[in-house]
């Protein structure tokens, strides 16, 4: 038994001697072995000579209801709709990278919040099903024989982008535009997946996704039929973001991690590993299946307090369209 | 006092249930300190959740009476494969189920196939339709299961005392099929009917929009979107509430057929001949096609990619088969102890108490243990051993349910018998109890399995950095990987259903 015993413990050692452990909350979606989460641990544990845990889990509510006493060092995977309640919990501290020259389509001044990937919300046709995909977003409302798939703006980020989308393109005119979407609508789903699922398996001939979405499937499948449809009156905007935690007991680890975050190390491995746009690399820096997508001219993004303030109003608009 | 030990057994499982479901209920409501008022939409969603959950429930039961009397009186070959794939569907993770059914029903479905070739008119699944479609093929399978035990318990020797008297097939379901019905039916519809109350994926897959939002997504809003817990345990209380009342009412319409003791005879029903025959065969070739084309459409489509599934997905496998026998064993066995202190005539709440968690709706339970384990233990450590003992608990209601009516019987039997010989303990458990209740025990315990195989994490807070298989097939469908995503699903059916058979072929090695 010893025998089988100490060299086991002789392997082990270098892991036990890393004391130094950063913990980082992050969504389901990171940290499986199809999203960037693999890449990101292997990466900084590259340079950091320390342990990198990721926690999996519904991020927000469970770092909510730890408050001060939680584990967290950094919080990875935040959406930039809901960072108002989580920046009033004063939970985080300033993330102290220059955000001026990031490549986003829109300006960036959050000290707290830091992006690391963004896209915008789109719908995604495919071209052998549907020949003459609606062209803005005025002909989707008239449109007829066009069914789509959605998210529910409850219980998915991506469908409370689009409520968020509507309401940026039409404001008052919102509860009019869902009327006249909502008979389209084949079905909302719960997350972004069974939309997608159901897109495939050709239920509907659109289903809300993002703008990135076709690099996918030209990148993974060779298939360039899935396009996303660009529309004049501009796109909704959506990030995802990474903070470090104020009370972590890791400062230095934790800053160095913020540190690496806009860093091209990192920042290349986004594309492909998370099917969006990284939030600080030069366009010649992507790979080629994302420079070629089509981008929109215009691109939409309600601030923190203005998201916040139109989330209850809107929903509620939403459900009586469907009512 | 030959009961003593299982009695209080009983009575302390009843009680950590009961503390369980309530008392992760009272720490959700403690911690948002107090109640939050309901929206008009809550209130909206309740009454859908109450109408389609009664809906589903009656649709269910009406129609699994003719294929459990059918499956009870008919005799062919591969009969046993058949009742045990015809009980495939309430076992499926719903995501994968809900997959099968839009293979077949969906706008681009099978079915509008053929009817767009017979030139008739399509049919559409997504709406409040769909939510039923769904429920009633996720429970017609469970309904039959219940029944056809039914038609099972009574005893052989009434049947053949029938034949002897000539009593023609009316009389039959007369003095006979009517009054087992009317003793199992009502539990069936109960069960049904709670489990159509905590829909969730379901309804937002098929329901066709907000129109369709049950009470358990509106409580997952409150957390997930609007962080209000006080909300969310308003919201559950709702849940329970609406429970205690359907149970009341099933406990108040439900008669105990009592047929009397027989010797295990082999042979159903007589099986009637002429047109009957027909009808049988009619009602037993619907029921399958309608059950099993959903599932052998999700093996088609994921049979190609099988063997080339990567090798975390065979991990993630292996843990959730270790997690779902663990939870077998433990809601069995709980079961088994409940079960026993009710037919004995334990007090009502000890039946309230196993039927607890059908209700609860889950994630007020995580959340709740969450907020409870917080600081003695750190969550990700406790990922697998509280999924496994959530899964026990959420399976343990259907176990018990197959449980009481053949302990009752037992107990009607054997009891006096077992008490004159002075039978008690463990002898008893061994000799009397376990043999006579092998059915119904393997049947729950090979549903608890296949539920916790197909559970998709209970509980977000909890998920560790260790998937199990659904959470896995999500994680492949995040990836854009649909295919991979199919032939997970694929496997996640294989493994349910293995399992569920296991179990269940274990109980009925006389059968």
């Amino acid at each position: 038994m010893k025998s089988v015993l100490i060299p086991a413990l002789l392997l082990a050692t270098p892991a036990l001697a890393q004391d130094r452990v950063l913990t980082v909350y992050a969504g389901d979606s990171v940290t499986s072995e199809w999203g960037p989460g693999p890449a990101i641990e292997e990466g900084f544990e590259a340079i950091c000579d320390c342990d990198l845990q990721f926690v999996t889990g519904d991020v927000l509510p469970r770092i909510l209801m730890e408050g001060a006493g939680t584990q967290a060092d950094i919080v990875f995977g935040l959406n930039t709709d809901m960072t108002a309640r989580a920046r009033a919990s004063g939970l985080f501290a300033p993330h102290g990278q220059d955000t001026s020259d990031l490549s986003l389509p829109i300006a960036w001044e959050d000290d707290i919040f830091l992006p690391y990937n963004w896209g915008e919300t789109a719908f995604v046709y495919d071209s052998t099903r549907l020949e003459n995909p609606p062209a803005s977003f005025a002909e989707l409302l008239e449109a007829e024989d066009i069914s789509i798939v959605i998210q529910d703006p409850r219980s998915s980020v991506s469908g409370l982008a689009m409520l968020l989308w509507v309401k940026s393109v039409y404001g008052d005119q919102a509860g009019e535009a869902w009327a006249k979407l909502a008979p389209k609508v084949l079905t909302v789903t719960r997350g972004w997946s069974e939309s997608y699922g159901l897109f495939t398996d050709g239920e509907a001939d659109m289903v809300l996704s993002y703008t990135t979405s076709p690099a996918y499937h030209i990148a993974a499948e060779e298939d360039d039929t899935k396009r996303a449809a660009i529309f004049p009156e501009g796109h909704y905007f959506m990030a995802e973001l990474v903070a470090q935690v104020a009370g972590t007991d890791q400062p230095e680890l934790a800053q160095a991690f913020m540190d690496w975050v806009l860093t091209p190390d990192f920042q290349a491995t986004i594309p492909l590993a998370n099917w969006s746009l990284p939030a600080k690399l030069p366009q010649a820096d992507w790979p080629q299946v994302m420079r070629d997508l089509p981008r929109p001219d215009k691109t939409l993004f309600l601030s923190e307090d203005e998201a916040e303030a139109l989330r209850a109003p809107a929903l509620d608009e939403w459900q009586r369209a469907f009512r | 006092m030959a009961a003593g030990l299982p009695l209080s057994i009983g009575h302390a499982i009843a009680g950590a249930l009961a503390a369980l479901i309530l008392g992760t209920l009272a720490a959700v409501a403690w911690v948002a300190g107090g109640l939050s008022g309901l929206t008009e939409w809550d209130l909206r969603a309740v009454w859908f959740t109450l109408w389609q959950a009664a809906l589903s429930a009656t649709l269910s039961a009406a129609l699994a009476v003719p294929v459990a009397r059918a499956l009870a009186r008919r005799r062919f070959r591969g009969r046993g494969l058949l009742v045990t794939l015809l009980g495939a569907p309430f076992i499926l993770p719903v995501i994968v189920a809900v997959l099968g059914l839009i293979a077949i029903f969906g706008r681009n479905g099978a079915l509008n196939g053929a009817l767009e070739a017979l030139g008739l008119p399509a049919i559409g699944i997504y709406g409040w339709q769909g939510v039923i479609l769904a429920h009633v093929f996720f429970n017609l399978p469970l309904s039959v299961r219940l029944i056809l035990q039914g038609w099972q318990a009574i005893p052989a020797e009434r049947f053949r005392l029938a034949a002897s008297l000539d009593f023609a097939p009316r009389d039959i379901a007369r003095h006979l099929e009517r009054p087992m019905l009317r003793g199992v039916l009502p539990g069936v519809w109960l069960a049904v009917f709670l489990v159509c109350l905590t829909s969730f994926t379901v309804a937002l897959a098929l329901g066709g929009g907000p129109r369709a939002t049950t009470v358990e997504l509106a409580i997952y809003q409150a957390f997930r979107f609007d962080f209000d817990l006080g909300r969310a345990a308003a919201l559950g209380m709702v849940q329970i509430a609406i429970c205690i009342g359907a149970a009341a009412l099933a406990a108040r319409v439900a008669v105990p057929a009592g047929f009397g003791a027989g010797l295990d005879a082999v042979g159903g029903p007589p099986a009637p001949g002429g047109w009957r025959r027909l009808a049988d065969a009619a009602v037993i070739t619907a029921a399958a096609v309608f059950l099993l084309a959903p599932l052998i459409s999700v093996a088609a489509t994921g049979l190609p990619r099988l063997t080339g599934l990567p090798p975390e997905v065979w991990d993630a496998a292996l843990r959730s088969i270790a997690m779902a026998v663990t939870s077998a064993l433990l809601s069995s066995g709980a079961a088994l102890a409940l079960a026993l202190t009710i037919a004995r005539g334990g007090a009502r709440w000890v039946e309230a108490a196993g039927m607890l968690p059908l209700i609860a709706s889950p994630l007020v339970l995580g959340t709740g243990l969450f907020i409870l384990l917080r600081g003695t233990v750190t969550p990700q450590q406790m990922a697998l051993p509280v999924t496994a003992l959530i899964n026990a608990a959420m399976a343990l209601p259907f176990a018990l349910r197959a449980l009481i009516p053949a302990a009752r019987a037992l107990e009607q039997d054997y009891g006096q018998l077992a008490a004159s010989l002075d039978l008690r303990g463990w002898a008893r458990l061994r000799l009397l109890v376990l043999p006579r209740l092998a059915r119904p025990l393997g049947f729950g315990a090979g549903l608890a399995a296949a539920l916790a195989m197909g559970d998709l994490g209970v509980i977000t807070l909890f998920a560790g950095d260790r998937p199990t298989l659904p959470l896995m097939l999500y994680q492949l469908m995040n990836g854009y990987r649909m295919a991979d995503a199919a032939a997970c699903a694929l496997l996640l059916m294989g493994l349910s259903l293995g399992l569920f058979w296991m179990f269940d072929r274990g109980g009925r090695r006389d059968a």
